[in-house]
């Protein structure tokens, strides 16, 4: 793998990014590829029975990269997979927003569907990233940061 | 010099998001750990939280890791992205 192809699989940014575009580089002259699986992720309006305004996304630059490209040599590795394509937005999102998108090519649909659910479970208690919520509850507006949750450490931990 | 950096809630926590430390002055991450609780009470409750993780040049290590000179040190709370 050479870093250069790791750049064109990873992009941390404030701006949102197309479905429709991302899925058309991953199908563009990839002729051997059969399977297309996307997942994107988005912002929900409320959390825990708290209604969620605004959602912050900080990160750790150069870290965050770094612990993606490990997380697509795993996924590589495990199963047959084509191209590959993580995006994960910064900065203060809101309501319906897109947060993530993880695309995965396979030449059959089994190991980009693993493949994607890996590299999201992953992604999720590996990748330096930490969100920030600002709630009305009762009339008043607060700021909490998230807290990291087990299920998600659960599920990763299956995967090993 | 080794450079400490904090992130999310633990940067706010100590109002700081990073400083530096002679590299004489800790072998390993939990040396580090021990400085900067020693610094006063805030810091020191703060760093009491065994959930803090820990990065060295941007790789997840625990508190064992040896560090050096030129090291980028992190502490940061668990993850929340995606």
């Amino acid at each position: 793998m050479s870093n250069q192809s790791h750049l064109n699989e990873i992009a941390i940014q404030k701006e949102d990014f197309s479905l429709a575009e991302e899925v058309f580089l991953l199908e563009k002259d990839n002729v051997t590829d059969g399977a297309v699986v996307t997942f994107t992720g988005r912002v929900r309006n409320n959390n825990n029975g708290n209604s969620v305004t605004t959602l912050t996304l900080e990160h750790y630059p150069g870290m965050t990269e770094k612990s993606l490209a490990k997380i697509i040599i795993q996924a590589k590795e495990r199963w047959n997979i084509g191209r590959v394509k993580v995006i994960h937005r910064i900065g203060e999102l809101s309501i319906g927003d897109q947060i993530v998108f993880v695309g995965v090519t396979s030449k059959h649909r089994q190991d980009a569907f693993a493949a994607n659910e890996f590299i999201m479970d992953y992604l999720k208690v590996k990748a330096p990233f930490w969100k920030k919520e600002k709630i009305n509850g009762a009339g008043k507006t607060s700021e909490n940061w998230l807290a990291a949750k087990n299920s998600d450490t659960n599920k990763a931990e299956l995967w090993s | 010099m080794i450079k400490i950096v904090f992130f999310a809630a633990l940067r706010e926590q100590l109002n700081c998001a990073e400083l530096s430390l002679a590299a004489d002055d800790a072998k390993t991450v939990n040396d580090i750990k021990q400085l900067l609780s020693d610094k006063n009470e805030q810091w020191q409750q703060t760093f009491s939280n065994t959930s803090l993780l820990s990065a060295v040049n941007h790789d997840m290590v625990d508190g064992s890791h040896l560090v050096k000179s030129g090291d980028e040190v992190a502490f940061f709370p668990p993850v929340t992205g995606g």
